[in-house]
């Protein structure tokens, strides 16, 4: 059988399964929510979204692969391209753009206009410091590392804290050459 | 002038247009962080009906916020009054809405004037979800099963919601039934109203 040519981002979204997007959000809303009673303080949520975002991050990875068809990526351009057009399109259902890279090429921002996740959302004075969206950091951050990737992910800006759009900074610290688990004597 | 910073722009949230509700997400998205929320409550309870509770709180902000939008949006602001007015809206509007479908069945308990039961062959949360049988009967459920009652709280009709797993013959997974047992004082208002 020939190899499948890669999907674009609307046709894979096309094909799986979706549900409405409000109740993705109010079901955020209502986790970030809880977090918040139970941890009580700004920082500590961060880290337990983030947290929460490479646990998915980790499994999603598998899914991305397996319904988008798409290739090895020849270099870090690329593998930031399908990141942004097929990855959130397909999970999300919108479409970042890719911007600000560095001299390097190890280092580029992931631009947001729509995010499903803060519909309705306001942050209150006492929760500033707050990155509402800081799963998808993690979600990154996840599915990268599977990937042989250790990544930094940090937001640049925030809609929730006046930005005008959503901006997220990942940064290649390495790359991981897969290791073979087995020695190849026993 | 060198350097003028941008100014931030705090849209208040009420300011911006309602969004028509016609944008998805894919399923997998809200399965990993369904499992992602049942997970975290996992580590925080002890036991099986604590998890139910916290995942019912969850979905209760939820029915919250989800009557809120939908009177405004779909019914033109009106409120149900009726017992079976806000029954069938549970069951076709909300449901519609959030699971893109009508429940599968409305009705009436036999043994108690005050039950009633919504019920679903496979509940979109249950999807990807498979109890381990150390924890018996729990259901995921329990988070619809906060959702609404979240709405009829909301839309006063203060009620307790569960959700109980009902083997059905010839089929392999139990449907979902979600148990709704209303207040006295709704059994005791409806009969005023006649």
């Amino acid at each position: 059988m020939a190899p499948l040519a890669p999907k674009t981002g609307d046709a894979v979204f096309a094909s799986v399964d979706r549900v409405n997007a409000e109740l993705f959000t109010l079901t955020y809303g209502a986790m970030v929510r809880q977090l918040l009673t139970d941890l009580e303080e700004v920082d500590e949520v961060n880290k337990q979204l983030d947290q929460m975002g490479y646990n998915i991050g980790v499994r999603l990875v598998d899914e991305f692969l397996a319904k988008s068809n798409v290739s090895r990526c020849v270099d870090f351009k690329e593998t930031a391209d399908v990141i942004a057009k097929v990855g959130f399109k397909m999970f999300l259902g919108v479409t970042a753009s890719i911007t600000s890279w560095d001299a390097e090429g190890t280092s580029f921002s992931l631009v947001l206009e729509d995010n499903p996740l803060v519909d309705f959302v306001e942050l209150p004075d006492t929760c500033q410091g707050l990155h509402y969206c800081n799963i998808l950091s993690g979600v990154l951050r996840g599915a990268l590392e599977m990937v042989s990737m250790k990544t930094e992910v940090t937001w640049v800006r925030d809609m929730l804290h006046g930005d005008d759009a959503y901006e997220l900074r990942v940064k290649l610290l390495k790359q991981v050459p897969e290791e073979y688990p087995y020695k190849d004597d026993e | 002038m060198i350097g003028v910073g941008k100014i931030k722009q705090y849209t208040n949230v009420l300011d911006k247009p309602l969004s028509r509700g016609r944008q998805e997400v894919s399923l997998s998205a809200f399965a990993f962080l369904f499992s992602e929320l049942v997970q975290y409550n996992q580590t925080q309870v002890d036991n099986i009906s604590e998890l139910e509770r916290r995942l019912e709180d969850a979905g209760y902000a939820v029915g919250a916020r989800v009557l809120e939008l939908l009177c405004h949006r779909e019914k033109g602001n009106r409120r149900e009054t009726r017992l079976l007015g806000i029954l069938s809206f549970v069951h076709s509007t909300v449901w519609k809405v959030l699971f893109g479908k009508v429940a599968d069945s409305l009705e009436k308990g036999t043994e108690h004037e005050d039950e009633y039961m919504i019920s679903e062959k496979e509940l979109l949360v249950n999807r990807f979800i498979s109890v381990p049988k150390d924890m018996g009967a729990f259901n995921c459920g329990a988070f619809v099963a906060g959702i609404v009652k979240g709405v009829l709280d909301g839309a006063g009709f203060p009620a307790v919601v569960t959700a109980h797993f009902v083997p059905v013959d010839g089929q392999q997974r139990p449907r979902t039934t979600i148990l709704i047992k209303f207040a006295e004082e709704v059994l005791r208002r409806e009969s005023r109203l006649g």
